[in-house]
């Protein structure tokens, strides 16, 4: 069993404190999906299991042996970086072979797990030549291969895929899913794009200023967030908040001149609260006059409608098939109420 | 348009050109001829190998040679080891301020001449100095101790006269370094000196050779610092050109000396980029 548990771990730079207490438990053969805006510990929280940066206080254990004070070669663990680390003045299968190399290892087994590693990642014919003449792409598959041929129990994974262009990323990101699938080690993959997050992950971890926001499946995240900030980082486009009110069990929401009988249980009255909708959830109702369409973003199978409120909020409505709504008009939005959410405008947390 | 071009690249080398010409070439072809000429008697010459085997034939010369070129070499390794930890403390570990301070400190000796950086050493060394009197001040030693004129105060002048010339193109190709690189050799399973080995020196190499070729050329031409911290038994090669050309008016002799000089870098050099698979513009450029 290598799963990874972290137990109120701390980090601080001298004075700045980056990671407030975290507790996280990573099954055996998980895939894990740090995500959070840049500067939200992810990176950091990645290099304290990696062993490159110091825990401050609280405890790393991976497959139940305490690493928390261990050097990064003895916690099993190979990281695949953004920049990649490649060695310049080494050839695809000299750099592969480099962690069993520095660890001892004979040619013969060497030279069989690289074999083996680049048949995974299809490297064959680029094994003799150096990092410089690869692409991006083929760059990264040999920092992942480097990491498969060290056989560790537990893959760490630095925003591998911000270095492609679009379509690159695509490609890896089903090759690094394929990955996990043919070897089943636990692995940790740190992003701040969601859809990555949405499309590997087992299990996604929300961070924010240090802190975990939520842990779950994605689309458990998606459809029941713990709180506004999830709701708004997990969904493309992201989700729309509108102001509101609570009057006599409803909602009112003033940019839509309306009040939304949520199928809640809301007893406190003149409560500030935040309603969350997806733009993939709201429609357009042509025969209403409340919000101005400021502009639309045809996408080919999709559109993105930018409405304005009479109070200035901004809403995005997805819209599909071939209706499209025109710039500068007026128009209304059905609102289906058992998709909306429902957020306390202060704690941000959500109302059920 | 064309024409104009070639006018503007002829106008642009020509400093370059005159310079390479009159400063370089032409003196040492000059010196070239000069080292092959024999006096037979008073203005008359003949063309013959002769100083070179006055060179050959004297051992004292001989001598000299080699033990410049050993001691360059031991100075050039010195400096190394001492300016390759400074320069990963300058380029990796210190950051922003610090940084830039550091590397400004390594450059405040050279403000003052080399006379003065040499008189500085003999102020400290010299048998009525600091360093003598602050032993005795201790009660370590008994009387005055002398510790200018000889091979080690030498070498220390050489390596402090050269730290600089390693420190440069070190910090240099260091900065180049990417701290991931260095990082994932740890993740691999590296321990420091397997990273230093197989990862840093790599990196570093090109700033390695071109410091070593630096300060080795240094060495082998100084004058002024083996002749001051080494006295009259400093035995410095150049201290040979310097009293055949002044000394004893012998330019044929001295001529040959300088291009014997001249022959021992270049090969050494050239040993070096070999044995590192470096190229001069690699290391250079």
């Amino acid at each position: 069993m290598t799963g990874v548990v972290l137990n109120n771990v701390v980090k601080r730079f001298g004075e700045v404190q980056v990671i407030h207490g975290v507790d996280l438990e990573i099954d055996d053969g998980e895939f894990c999906v740090f995500v959070g805006p840049s500067g939200c510990g992810k990176s950091t929280l990645l290099r304290m299991v990696a062993g490159l940066e110091e825990t401050t206080e609280g405890t790393i254990l991976i497959g139940e042996r305490d690493v928390t004070r261990m050097d990064p070669s003895e916690r099993g663990v190979a990281m695949v970086f953004q920049t990649y680390a490649l060695y310049p003045h080494m050839t695809v299968a000299e750099n592969m072979g480099f962690g069993l190399k520095m660890t001892g290892h004979p040619k013969d087994t060497i030279n069989s797990k690289v074999a083996e590693a680049s048949r995974i990642l299809k490297l064959d014919p680029y094994l003799d030549r150096r990092p410089k003449a690869l692409s991006g792409g083929q760059r990264q598959r040999v920092a992942i291969g480097r990491a498969i041929v060290r056989g560790p129990e537990v893959f760490l994974f630095d925003e591998p895929l911000s270095n492609l262009d679009a379509e690159l990323r695509v490609e890896m990101r089903v090759e690094i899913a394929r990955l996990h699938r043919e070897i089943g080690a636990t692995m940790i993959y740190v992003t701040h794009d969601q859809t990555e997050a949405m499309t590997l992950a087992n299990k996604i971890v929300v961070l924010r200023s240090g802190r975990i926001e939520q842990v779950g499946k994605p689309m458990e995240l998606y459809s029941d967030p713990d709180n506004k900030f999830v709701g708004g980082f997990i969904g493309s486009p992201a989700m729309n908040f509108l102001n509101g009110t609570t009057a006599g069990g409803h909602v009112s929401v003033p940019g839509l001149k309306q009040d939304l009988a949520l199928p809640l249980n809301l007893q406190e009255d003149g409560r500030k609260v935040s309603v969350g909708l997806r733009p993939e959830h709201l429609e357009i109702d042509p025969a209403g006059d409340t919000l101005t369409v400021e502009l639309t973003e045809a996408l080919g199978g999709v559109s993105y409608a930018h409405l304005v409120t009479p109070t200035g909020e901004t809403l995005i409505v997805e819209e599909r098939g071939d209706v499209r709504t025109e710039a500068g008009a007026r128009v209304g939005l059905t609102i289906p109420l058992e998709k909306a959410y429902l957020f306390d405008a202060d704690t941000e947390l959500r109302i059920r | 348009m064309r024409a104009q071009a070639k006018l503007g690249l002829v106008l642009l080398l020509t400093p370059l050109l005159l310079w390479l010409t009159l400063l370089i070439f032409i003196p040492h072809v000059d010196m070239l001829l000069v080292s092959l000429r024999e006096r037979v008697s008073a203005g008359v010459y003949r063309t013959s190998l002769a100083n070179y085997w006055a060179f050959l034939s004297e051992p004292l010369y001989l001598r000299t040679f080699m033990r410049t070129a050993v001691m360059s070499t031991l100075a050039t390794v010195i400096t190394l080891l001492i300016g390759f930890p400074v320069s990963y403390y300058i380029a990796k570990i210190a950051r922003g301020r610090v940084q830039s301070a550091l590397f400004l400190l390594c450059l405040v000796p050279f403000w003052v001449s080399e006379l003065v950086r040499t008189f500085g050493w003999m102020i400290l060394l010299r048998e009525t100095g600091i360093i003598s009197n602050l032993l005795q001040f201790l009660g370590l030693v008994e009387g005055p101790v002398e510790m200018l004129y000889n091979d080690a105060a030498i070498m220390v002048g050489l390596v402090y006269t050269s730290m600089l010339f390693m420190v440069v193109p070190l910090v240099t190709t260091l900065q180049t370094l990417p701290d991931e690189v260095v990082e994932a050799g740890y993740d691999l399973g590296g321990n420091s000196f397997s990273v230093l080995r197989e990862i840093i020196i790599p990196h570093a190499t090109p700033g390695i050779v071109s410091g070593c070729i630096v300060v080795f050329m240094l060495s082998l031409g100084n004058y002024l610092t083996p002749i001051m911290l080494g006295g009259k038994d400093s035995l410095w090669f150049t201290e040979l050109i310097y009293s055949q050309f002044i000394v004893r008016f012998n330019w044929e002799l001295g001529a040959a000396f300088g291009f014997m000089l001249l022959l021992l870098s270049s090969a050494i050099v050239w040993g070096m980029l070999k044995l590192t698979g470096q190229s001069l513009e690699r290391t250079v450029g």
